[in-house]
């Protein structure tokens, strides 16, 4: 580790203009050792991170080497997962696909035409995000049973993630230079043209990078596929494991998923291949020049009209009426507030953990550069692969071989869960806080006579709390929302908002289930605005991917 | 190793006001009072990895002077600016600021002790404090009521003292970070690129605006900038870097004048090369025998040597003029206030001429070329 972080990181950089090699946990390194040359303790902070981000791949694997190889295969190479296989991709295709069209068409006619009422558009297409997926299942499946099975998982899938989608999107379109649409116009190119050459050619990547979303989601989700009837690989592993506590299937199968998650990162990779927009950037950007719809007003009106009714007010709705149904039950408040009270623990520490953990390796992708950061991105990327499921069947396995169970169930490790399942997201927070405060600024500071510790608190501090809240945010809000991994590690006798939820709606209680379905709505629903508005102040490239 | 760097860098110069035989160590501080309130950089040298970007670095700046640093990128003129600033450690050598040494062997004053103060290119306001925050920043709390006035004052900012950067227009933002840079009262201001991200229209007023503000604070000041206009308009003195040594030190119009080699003739403006001989204290070239200035080097008589005439030095005649040589237009670049002419002759190939307002001679236009001197020239290895 020391040859890379030695002489050959610094030979490849630009020796001109190299910023300086600090940053936040730098400068709090610098403190103790005099000096900040080389990251040398961010690089060995990061790759703890990595490697703790890694532990359930690594758990998974060495619990298959001890099943051997051919037990492994002939858990595998059954009829069973043939049919899994085959419900998993084509569920994950065909959504993916619809999310990719719906997603792109309702934000190239929020952000690009003359459409009445974009702002508030803007935002009732992305609050079916915040809505837990096995909400707007249980919000459609409750009021008709003819929404089951596969069908039903396409249609109830598409309305709770097409968000995906949409937001990248909105926003590439919004930050993409509107000269080059011009351009082509000039070179004689119809608006359809120009839609297919070069306005999707710009949002390409953010399609891309929805579509990726989208279908490590439909290889992780749980809940609404239970509710739906749909057997998945997920569903599959989650009855394995707590219905027949058959740990070795659960763990082949896992294999299986994690290989997907691996194929559909792979895959984005290669199409998305290296091509980046660039833009010479000068001067304040012009505004966006926006087709006229004209006679297409109307229909497409109609058609986001139609979007959010089925993705928002069903769900909604259906929640409010079982609610006002329920009432005639005995309402259990207590628990209510119980429930409520163990979400926030949880995804608090969750939301903390998560932020830390992605402090320094957010610090070393945006200030330094060199084979070893992009190792640890890399390595740090390879969660997504990761289904909530898996990571904590891989964490229980762990605690039950090495740790005689100490750790099952308790609240530390469905903490650690969230805080590897939902690290991604705190990465995005904190690369685009770290980019809110370029060495520059510090080195201004310095030179003003400002010791580390003033430069830390008056200059770095104020610069990147905004951000580091955002990423705490964001893995709250996820954490709040979360089933699948909780209903596995959550204490015993402790129930959270989505577990009560769940149970409650497992027995048809669908009274006494609505009440949690709308107290997380409405939990997530607001900051989540409030959120996508700070991403969307952001120069587009401080985002990150 | 680093003693012969720093020897080898004490580079030949023809000028007789560069820095006198600045072998490093040679002249402490404390011998020379009066030089030791401005900056004195020895036998500078620093290396990224395997990579050496400055290989002792000599530059003599006197106290309440404009210095630039010129040179072209990767010349390593930002290493030197951020060792100045105490951002980056040198590998070998000294800097004194003020009499204080703040770099030497065993020896590196954090860039907060400095009492340097430092503009970076794209100014790197605080986002979060408004022009009177960013301004006030470097100051003691006390002092902030007299002194953030002062300097808004000083530059034509107190109209704007709570806006906040974003509302600001670029020219607007490298005053508030001058005005920041200045209020503490710095021994030396560092200016790296300031005037590269504003526009060429912008970048003249500016420019003029913040050498004002400059020369009335009396700031030891270094510029960093690769453009050559820039650097001989601004400063008393131009440093030109190169491959990480001093080519040359001196002051603009001497350097423009009597620069050390062929090479910087050409990187300090547009410049004629003729080869010719040297009779009787002139040089004998193809557009006839021209003096040689004062400030030349002693040639040998006979001496082959290279001549510089910078293109306002030949001038446009008609045909059959007396010492003038023939030519033919082949290009024309008209500028408005000048136009520079490419003129092929048979006596000595394609030379640059530039001629006061608008020359209306289309290409293929028969002229006359006649040099005045007095010209300087450098001894040609025969």
């Amino acid at each position: 580790m020391t040859s890379l972080t030695g002489p050959g990181r610094a030979a490849s950089a630009d020796p001109v203009g190299t910023p300086a090699r600090r940053g936040p946990l730098g400068a709090l390194r610098a403190l103790w050792r005099g000096r900040a040359n080389r990251p040398t303790g961010l690089l060995l902070v990061s790759a703890l991170v990595t490697v703790v981000l890694l532990l359930p791949l690594v758990f998974l694997l060495i619990e298959a080497r001890g099943a051997g190889v051919g037990r492994v295969a002939s858990l595998i190479d059954r009829p069973l997962t043939g049919q899994l296989l085959w419900n998993t991709v084509r569920l994950t295709v065909v959504v993916t696909a619809l999310c990719a069209v719906i997603g792109t068409g309702a934000a190239w006619l929020v952000e690009r035409t003359d459409l009445p009422g974009r702002r508030i558009w803007a935002v009732l297409l992305v609050v079916p995000l915040a809505i837990p997926d096995f909400v707007i299942s249980f919000g459609w499946a409750s009021l008709s049973t003819d929404v089951s099975g596969f069908r039903g998982a396409v249609l109830v899938m598409t309305l709770s993630v097409y968000p995906l989608v949409y937001l990248p999107v909105a926003a590439s379109l919004r930050n993409a230079d509107p000269a080059l649409e011009e351009v082509a116009m000039n070179l004689g190119q119809g608006r359809f043209q120009v839609f297919w050459r070069v306005t999707l050619r710009q949002a390409r990547v953010a399609v891309l990078g929805g579509c990726l979303l989208v279908a490590l989601g439909l290889l992780a989700e749980y809940g609404a596929f239970e509710i739906l009837g749909y057997q998945t690989f997920t569903t599959e592993i989650f009855t394995e494991f707590s219905v027949s506590f058959n740990i070795p299937t659960a763990s082949a199968l896992s294999l299986v998923l994690i290989a997907l998650g691996l194929l559909v990162l792979a895959g984005e990779a290669a199409v998305r291949g290296r091509s980046r927009g660039s833009r010479v950037d000068r001067g304040a950007q012009r505004g966006t020049g926006r087709h006229r719809l004209g006679g297409w007003t109307l229909p497409a009106l109609l058609a986001l009209a139609l979007l959010a009714a089925l993705a928002l007010g069903v769900p909604v709705g259906s929640a409010v009426y079982w609610w006002a149904d329920g009432t005639q039950h005995p309402f259990t408040g207590d628990s209510l507030l119980d429930a409520t009270w163990h979400t926030a623990l949880y995804s608090g520490s969750a939301a903390l953990l998560a932020t830390a953990m992605a402090l320094p390796v957010g610090v070393l992708a945006v200030r330094h550069d060199g084979r070893m950061r992009r190792l640890l991105e890399r390595g740090a990327y390879l969660v997504l692969a990761m289904p909530g499921l898996v990571i904590a069947l891989s964490l229980t396995y762990f605690s039950e071989t090495y740790a005689d169970g100490i750790w099952y169930q308790t609240a530390p490790m469905l903490v650690v869960t969230y805080a590897i399942m939902f690290f991604p997201l705190a990465l995005v927070g904190v690369r685009a806080s770290v980019a809110q405060a370029p060495p520059g600024l510090e080195e201004v500071a310095h030179s003003l006579g400002l010791g580390r510790p003033a430069v830390l608190w008056r200059v770095t501090r104020p610069l990147v709390a905004p951000g580091l809240a955002a990423a705490f945010c964001l893995v709250f809000l996820s954490a709040v929302t979360e089933l699948t991994a909780t209903l596995i590690l959550v204490p015993t006798g402790v129930q959270t908002l989505a577990t009560q939820f769940w149970n409650y709606q497992q027995n048809l209680a669908y009274g006494q289930a609505a009440p949690f379905a709308l107290l997380m709505i409405a939990i997530t629903a607001v900051p989540s605005y409030v959120l996508g508005r700070f991403f969307d102040r952001l120069p587009g490239r401080a985002a990150g991917q | 190793m680093t003693d012969l760097r720093a020897t080898l860098s004490a580079t030949p110069s023809a000028t007789p006001s560069a820095t006198p035989g600045a072998s490093p160590g040679a002249t402490g501080p404390a011998a020379e009072p009066s030089r030791a309130q401005g900056v004195t950089i020895t036998g500078l040298a620093k290396a990224f990895g395997a990579q050496p970007v400055l290989r002792g670095v000599d530059i003599e700046i006197p106290r309440g002077s404009v210095t630039a640093v010129l040179g072209s990128s990767g010349s390593g003129k930002t290493t030197l600016l951020r060792m100045l600033a105490g951002f980056e450690r040198p590998d070998a050598g000294t800097i004194t600021i003020g009499g204080t040494p703040v770099n030497g062997p065993g020896r590196h004053v954090a860039p907060q002790d400095r009492h340097v103060g430092y503009v970076p290119q794209e100014g790197c306001l605080f986002p979060h404090l408004d022009v009177a925050g960013n301004v006030g920043f470097g100051l003691p709390r006390a002092r902030r009521k007299d002194r953030v006035p002062e300097m808004l004052e000083l530059t034509g900012l107190s109209e704007l003292a709570d806006r906040y950067p974003h509302q600001l227009s670029g020219g607007q933002q490298q005053r508030v970070a001058l005005a920041r840079a200045l209020a503490p009262d710095p021994a030396l201001l560092l200016l790296d690129e300031p005037f590269s991200s504003l526009d060429a229209f912008l970048r003249t007023s500016v420019r003029l605006e913040v050498l004002r503000v400059l020369r009335k604070a009396g700031t030891t000041t270094v510029i960093v900038t690769h453009d050559q206009d820039e650097a001989l308009s601004s400063a008393d003195q131009v440093a030109v870097l190169r491959h990480g040594q001093v080519a040359h030190a001196a002051p603009p119009l001497e350097l423009y004048t009597h620069p050390a080699d062929a090479a910087l003739a050409r990187f300090v403006g547009d410049a004629n090369l003729l080869p010719g001989t040297v009779r009787g204290g002139r040089a004998e070239t193809a557009l006839g025998a021209l003096p040689l200035a004062d400030g030349a080097p002693v040639f040998a008589e006979g001496e082959p040597v290279l001549v510089l005439l910078r293109p306002e030095q030949l001038v446009l005649l008609s045909a059959d003029a007396a010492g003038s040589v023939p030519g033919t237009v082949t290009q024309r670049d008209f500028h408005g206030h000048d136009t520079v002419l490419t003129v092929d002759t048979p006596a000595s190939g394609a030379l640059t001429v530039r001629c006061a307002g608008a020359a209306d001679l289309a290409p293929g236009t028969p002229v006359a070329i006649r040099a005045t001197g007095p010209v300087t020239g450098w001894a040609q290895p025969a």
